[in-house]
């Protein structure tokens, strides 16, 4: 199930607009964190298994399950690889990101 | 590739936590919180002090989790959940369940009054330490819950720390509340149904949960879970249960406990210790971990 | 119904009349009374209320904060060290806009151990962000306490109602105690416009960067400065269901004053006392109570003395390396509007230190020796 939730960066133009006390109004998902990565994990889907290991240890809930695989969301990915060290099969690969 | 086989989950699917927040790679904390959501599901209101948490969660105007938090001065994590706790029913919610989840700066240290207070109070809420056995967030010192050994900005190689590790489940234990269980997030399935079991117990419940800082621990952000599994294989943070302050149940059982060296190896916040220093850790850990094993079988 | 209570209780029953909803209460000599007497009413249901018998005051203002962001109405009281204790979660409560209302002893700060009545406590809570009510009987306690919640939960700012330590505290007055449906009439259940609830999910006071914290604040003081205003039409509309005006200010004989004794808590009504027998005199003495010192009134003191030719503002306090503080205020208020107003201030009654008529006759005589003040401070009673 991919999560279709979408988030806009708030700009407030005058203090009428502020909530009355320091609160948040909108969603952390407008901050595309993928851009903190220097590797990238690349899954090989012929030896995985759909354990779901990789889906249960991602800290930014940046693996997802589509249609029973699992699917890297490169937006938020921060390229810790716990991933890789974790999967059972060895089937996912940290791999240099372009510059 | 079987196309009819299921991807088999061993937690529900549904995330209140989204991507998007602040933690380092590789961040045992945010596991944490992940994993607790998941068991005690939306109808929640956290009361988070400083700790890194209030800032993971992203700044104003934005929040990375789809539950209510009330951002709380430091040392009163599990007396602004009690504040909470009794508003809420007082107009009229008796059904959202209070938690104050606090790091271990927060808990063992400034935040111990207030924590001794609603344990001795039996107050209504979950209370839950994550902990990183140092304060993160202000940039790696030390705090009560920093191991034996461990470098630290305030307890450096040349004075590292020599006082062992508080232990708070037997100064939770001492109050006498319903629950107290420790986790680590190196077995998910273990602390989910933990916090299923607490969300349905009534009065103060404790969690401990084991949650590895790379950037605090000097260790690669990849190795986040194995030192979860480590820590709890070679009894430094064993995994148990304690009812009522006096029954003992211990949760994974080890047929082997693992030597600690391994442990300690891939943490460069342990790098400086000598051969004589380690002994001195296995020794504390085998007789912490007889020390246990005796009171999860005294009747 | 007519009661004789002690100013303590006033508070409480100010508490149990305006239905607080959660009350966490640490015990503190000259406070203990209040939160015995509403454990009471707790216990035997007078009062509809989860009261937490916390471990400090600190954890006291900590569980009242998330009571109130739970929406809930919340009531506390402490003295001195205590409210000390408190003071980085009062500006919590302010910056959380957050109404709790706190009762106040006035009670002399620590060393030496003092219990007796000393205004420094409250006083250097004044930035905080917090209206303060000083009272001078103990039906304005109770009258205030009721006012305060809806002052309070109108802007959302907190306040607190303070008296003094044992001349006011353990004082036994007659009181009429308003009835319960008056009350309810009066003031109506506290409706915040958010709170925390997993139904509309918010993070409450997360990291706030130059770039927000700033308008934040500025929202803050712009409903700081509603106050004075709101604070007259719900005393004016008490007045009309109670029979009590509760003003910004008590005044006595200021519009031909000659000089005019600038007070606050109990020695404002001493004050009145000595105004009486000064005028017997023939000298025609005046007494200014501030009542609400934040918001400090301004236009309500201008306006006030401006006939006078001298002013004598008596603080039970004193802000070391700069004066009293209500001396410092009442100057700031009339600098630029007033200048050739003598003022006088003086330093009286600190630690408990009786302030009597007599007392207040002395700074009168004083003031009118001198056409204007010689020093900032004038200390009356010291043992030279």
């Amino acid at each position: 199930m991919k999560k279709k939730k979408q988030a806009q960066k708030i700009v407030f133009k005058s203090e009428k607009d502020f909530p009355l006390m320091p609160m948040s109004i909108g969603s952390m998902l407008f901050n595309k964190t993928g851009v903190w990565r220097n590797i990238r994990p690349v899954i090989d889907l012929d030896n995985c298994i759909q354990c779901g290991i990789c889906w249960k240890f991602c800290p930014d809930v940046s693996i997802y399950v589509e249609n029973e695989w699992p699917v890297v969301d490169y937006d938020y990915c921060k390229g810790c690889g716990i991933c890789a060290e974790e999967c059972p099969t060895k089937c996912i690969a940290m791999v240099e990101e372009e510059k | 590739m079987n196309k009819e086989k299921k991807m088999k989950l061993s937690l529900p699917e549904e995330e209140f936590m989204n991507s998007g927040h602040l933690a380092c790679q590789g961040c045992g904390a945010t596991l944490a919180m992940r994993y607790f959501l998941k068991a005690l599901g939306q109808k929640v209101a956290l009361c988070i002090p400083a700790c890194c948490w209030s800032v993971i969660d992203g700044p104003f105007p934005y929040s990375s989790l789809d539950v209510p938090i009330f951002h709380c001065a430091f040392e009163t994590a599990a007396v602004s959940a009690s504040g909470v706790k009794a508003g809420l029913e007082m107009v009229g919610d008796t059904e959202t369940t209070v938690v104050a989840w606090a790091g271990d700066g927060g808990t063992f240290d400034i935040g111990i009054q207030a924590l001794s207070g609603v344990a001795e109070r039996n107050d209504d809420i979950i209370y839950v330490c994550y902990d990183n056995e140092a304060y993160m967030n202000t940039g790696i010192q030390r705090s009560s819950a920093t191991p034996y050994g461990a470098w630290t900005t305030t307890t450096p190689v040349k004075h590292f720390k020599e006082r062992p590790k508080k232990d708070m489940e037997a100064i939770m234990a001492a109050h006498r509340i319903p629950y107290i269980a420790t986790a680590s997030i190196g077995y998910p399935e273990d602390l989910f149904r933990k916090a299923k079991k607490a969300k349905e117990i009534k009065g103060t419940r404790f969690l401990h949960i084991y949650a590895p800082c790379p950037t605090g621990w000097k260790s690669r952000p990849e190795d986040t879970i194995k030192l979860a599994r480590m820590v709890v294989q070679n009894a430094t943070f064993p995994i148990y249960e304690i009812e009522w302050g006096e029954k003992y149940i211990l949760n994974i059982k080890l047929k082997e406990k693992k030597p600690i060296g391994d442990y300690l190896k891939i943490q460069g916040r342990f790098r400086h210790l000598t051969e004589k220093e380690i002994a001195l850790m296995q020794e504390e850990v085998d007789r912490k971990w007889e020390r246990l094993l005796s009171l999860v079988n005294s009747k | 119904m007519k009661k004789v209570i002690m100013g303590n209780h006033a508070l409480s029953y100010g508490a149990m009349l305006g239905r607080a909803q959660v009350i966490a209460a640490y015990p503190i000599t000259p406070q203990t009374q209040v939160v015995e007497l509403l454990s009471e009413m707790c216990a035997d249901k007078t009062l509809d209320a989860k009261f937490i018998k916390v471990e400090s005051e600190h954890s006291a203002m900590a569980a009242c904060l998330g009571a109130s962001l739970a929406g809930a109405r919340t009531f506390t009281a402490t003295s001195s060290q205590g409210l000390a204790l408190m003071h980085e979660l009062l500006h919590w409560a302010s910056g959380g806009r957050l109404p709790v209302v706190m009762g106040n002893i006035n009670r002399a700060m620590a060393p030496g151990w003092s219990i007796w009545s000393d205004q420094n406590d409250s006083l250097s809570q004044r930035d905080t962000g917090w209206i303060q009510f000083y009272c001078c009987s103990n039906q304005e306690v109770l009258d205030t306490v009721i006012q305060a919640f809806k002052v309070s939960e109108k802007l959302l700012i907190p306040s607190m109602v303070i008296l003094d330590a044992f001349t006011l505290s353990h004082t036994y007055e007659v009181v009429y105690i308003p009835e319960q449906e008056k009350v309810d009439e009066y003031l109506p259940p506290f409706k915040p416009p958010v709170k925390i609830t997993p139904d509309e999910p918010h993070a409450f006071g997360g990291l706030t960067s130059p770039e927000h914290y700033f308008e934040l604040r500025y929202k803050l003081q712009k409903e700081m400065e509603k106050a004075p205003a709101l604070i007259e039409e719900t005393g004016r509309e008490y007045e009309k269901m109670f029979g009590r005006y509760l003003g910004l200010v008590d005044e006595y004989c200021c519009d031909d004053a000659d000089i005019i004794l600038i007070t606050s808590g109990t020695m404002g009504s001493t004050a009145r006392v000595a105004a009486e027998q000064l005028r017997q005199d023939g000298i025609k003495a005046g007494n200014l109570r501030i009542k609400a010192f934040r918001p400090f009134p301004f236009e309500t003191v201008r306006n006030i003395v401006k006939g006078a030719e001298k002013i004598a503002v008596v603080d039970r306090n004193i802000s070391y390396g700069h004066h009293g503080m209500f001396y410092e205020e009442v100057k700031s208020a009339l600098y630029g509007h007033n200048d050739s107003l003598p003022i006088f201030g003086f330093i009286a009654g600190l630690g408990g230190r009786d302030i009597t008529p007599s007392t207040f006759k002395e700074i009168t005589n004083f003031a009118l020796k001198k056409k204007k003040p010689e020093e900032e401070i004038t200390w009356i009673g010291v043992k030279r």
